[in-house]
């Protein structure tokens, strides 16, 4: 990597790669494998969805971006570069000229990621001194400008209050102006509005896709809830133990799945459009333990595809389309994938045992 | 939405429960209070599934817990079995909370983390009848909410996942065979793929044990799959009643209309054409006069300022407590009155 290298970065650069990026806990049970290979990347502007279950590692994936891990128990391989610069190997005084400044965060619990005891004004302000230099009057002015466009109303008396004064979407109105002050390349919201009601949810989201579009941000939303990015992201990335199994631009992500997982999570949401009643797929049983995952595909014991080959082989990802990877060996909507599928409902039962509902999967292939 | 009224509770036998101008407060200083629920009313039919959904602070928790009497409500009847809960004596009440059990949210710290999965199933029975965890009923119930009586029954709650532990709050609330299950949450702190199996489980149940259900939560298309009715409330109060997919398809109050706007469909053909609702919910402490949706409701006019809208069927089995409801010629009416501002007296 040359050291004389633009400020901006190439244009042809991806803004964020991760490659092969591993990283695992040492705890007395045994070695947590929280995040166990991911690559993915992210461009200027575009916004990236990682989804998954709790467990998933999806938010210790955010955090092993960032550099927020403690470094005494935590075992990181791989690469993470952002606009080229390798960030797995920096120091954290290294690391603090870029979070805020270029790479910020917000993350699920507004309450939390807020100093209780410090007004909002000294929250935002402080990474405006620091980062841009900016003091006094100005900074002041400033922090009243990012709140306006985070669309809090009566921006100069809300300076003066403390976190508990506002809602929970006022909140978060604050920790994303906090993340958006010094214009950062690249956003991580980690369940940016879990912990908000629906109607505050859509505000949020229509803010963040706001702010992203005129910053030319990257963004990188992490939720459990396909909802949330459905009509949001450009590409998915769906996670399972530690693992990305699909990941496929938006609509073709819901339009042509390929993994039994991702099936099986779009399946087991209720719709609205749906009559109340319907009966929901459930995907059986519960994700696994990171500790010791099962050998060959970590989905194979709740998936209805498992064939022998996947309780022994871990599938990698292939490629399905442009774009679109999926890590299985019977892959939904193939012939492989298909008669996986019809073997398993003539025994009653999938290679790793679970019994199959074929009623279900009857009706659900007629939909 | 400031709908109170009572013209939506039905006149039939086989009405389980009734709530009547149910009024919960609670004290602030300098003699302020917290008005969490001002005066609704709804009533549950034998086997019916009632839900009730609102966004946080509209008083739905508080409702199912009101109707268990506990606190017990400020004011207004809550009849169940012919008789009103509220005026009860302590012991009597704890007789009829054996007909009508409770789960929440967080199924971990719902249960007791020094007991066995079997003693916290056998508490009722130990209670009513002195009978321990080793009585058959204790294993079936366990194998009925899906898990094995001889592994899960000797666990502590902290070696059970969650999804696992609200199976275990099923099964203890089912234990005295109530008539009426009130679910607050219940998958709320699940994750969609385990979120599934427990709505489908609770279905099952409601079957096999003939239960009346009241189903809390804020996430529209869950309560839409497993109720018969939605009742939607805001800031206290009922907007709207109807049965599940009407509402879903043709809801009448705007703010109905908005919440359902608001939810992001997994889909990303799906469009949100309309804006979504803007400002946030008023302080329960102050509610506004009137309808208390006025606030932030796109059809406000001064009529909705003046005059508590009641309650009134818009379609059959729909009723709506708004002045401007989204139905016919009311619809256009109300979209005027609401563009220009005019005043619209009573």
């Amino acid at each position: 990597m040359s050291t004389a290298r633009p400020l901006d970065g190439r244009v042809d650069e991806p803004l964020l790669e991760v490659d092969d990026l591993r990283t695992y806990f040492d705890t007395p049970r045994g070695v947590v494998k929280a995040v166990d290979g991911v690559s993915l990347r992210v461009d200027r502007g575009k916004t990236l969805g990682i989804v998954g279950e709790s467990g998933s590692g999806k938010t210790v994936l955010s955090r092993s971006i960032m550099n927020l891990l403690p470094k005494n128990n935590t075992i990181r391989e791989g690469s993470v570069r952002f606009e080229g610069r390798e960030l797995t190997t920096m120091k954290n005084k290294e690391m603090r000229t870029i979070w805020g400044a270029e790479l910020a965060m917000i993350l699920q619990d507004p309450m939390t990621s807020l100093n209780p005891v410090t007004k909002i004004g000294e929250q935002i302000t402080e990474s405006l001194g620091i980062h841009l230099g900016e003091k006094g009057k100005t900074a002041r002015a400033h922090a009243v400008e990012l709140l306006k466009s985070v669309g809090i109303p009566a921006a100069e008396r809300r300076l003066g209050e403390y976190p508990h004064q506002l809602s929970g979407g006022m909140r978060q109105r604050v920790t994303i102006a906090i993340a958006l002050a010094c214009g950062p390349k690249l956003l991580v919201a980690d369940e940016p509005t879990t912990a908000l009601d629906v109607t505050v949810q859509r505000q949020i989201l229509d803010l963040l896709e706001s702010q992203q579009h005129q910053r030319n941000m990257g963004l990188i939303i992490i939720t459990h809830d396909l909802g949330v990015v459905a009509g949001r992201a450009d590409e998915i990335a769906v996670m399972y133990a530690g693992r990305i199994v699909e990941r496929a631009p938006t609509k073709e992500l819901f339009a042509r799945n390929r993994h039994p997982y991702t099936e099986g999570l779009l399946r087991s949401i209720p719709r609205l459009h749906q009559p109340s009643h319907t009966r929901l797929q459930a995907i059986p049983g519960r994700p696994p333990e990171l500790i010791d995952p099962p050998a060959g595909c970590r989905f194979a014991p709740r998936c209805n595809y498992a064939q022998d080959k996947c309780l022994t082989e871990t599938p990698l990802l292939a490629p399905h389309a442009a774009g679109h990877e999926a890590a299985c060996h019977f892959p939904v909507g193939t012939t492989a994938g298909q008669e996986a599928l019809e073997r398993n409902l003539a025994a009653g039962r999938t290679a790793a045992g679970t019994p199959l509902d074929s009623t279900l999967i009857a009706t659900a292939g007629a939909a | 939405m400031a709908g109170s009224g009572t013209a939506h509770l039905r006149d039939s036998d086989d009405i389980v429960l009734r709530v009547e101008g149910l009024v919960v407060e609670f004290p602030l200083e300098r003699g302020q209070k917290v008005h969490a629920v001002s005066g609704i009313s709804f009533d549950i039919a034998k086997g019916e599934t009632l839900g009730l959904v609102g966004e946080s602070g509209c008083g739905k928790s508080t409702t199912g817990r009101a109707i268990m009497q506990a606190p017990r409500p400020t004011g207004g009847k809550i009849l169940f079995d012919d008789k009103d809960l509220s005026g009860l004596s302590a012991d009597e009440l704890r007789r009829s909370r054996t007909k009508l059990q409770m789960i929440y949210q967080d199924p971990i710290s719902s249960l007791n983390p020094r007991r066995r999965v079997k003693d916290i199933v056998a508490e009722g029975l130990s209670i009513w009848e002195g009978k321990g965890s080793d009585d058959p009923r204790v294993a079936e119930l366990l194998a009925a909410v899906g898990l094995d009586p001889d592994r899960a029954g000797t666990r502590r709650p902290h070696e059970l996942s969650g999804g696992q532990c609200q199976r275990v709050s099923i099964a203890r609330s089912l234990i005295m065979r109530p008539e009426v299950l009130i679910c607050d949450e219940p998958v709320s702190a699940l994750d969609v793929s385990v979120q599934a199996q427990i709505l489908n489980l609770l279905e099952d149940l409601k079957e096999e044990y003939n239960l009346t259900m009241v189903f809390i939560a804020h996430d529209l298309a869950v309560v839409k799959n497993i109720s018969d009715r939605v009742a939607v409330m805001y800031l206290g109060k009922i907007c709207e009643v109807a049965p599940s997919d009407t509402l879903y398809a043709h809801p009448a109050h705007p703010y109905t209309a908005a919440l359902l706007a608001s939810i992001p469909e997994p889909d990303p053909e799906a469009t949100h054409t309309d804006a979504g609702l803007k400002g946030e919910l008023p302080s329960p402490v102050n509610p506004p006069s009137g309808c208390r949706f006025r606030t932030r409701c796109p059809r406000a006019a001064e009529r909705c300022e003046l005059e508590e809208p009641q309650m009134r069927e818009v379609a059959g089995g729909q009723y709506v407590a708004c002045h401007f409801p989204l139905v016919g010629d009311q619809a256009s009416e109300g979209g005027r009155h609401a563009a220009g501002a005019t005043a619209v007296s009573a």
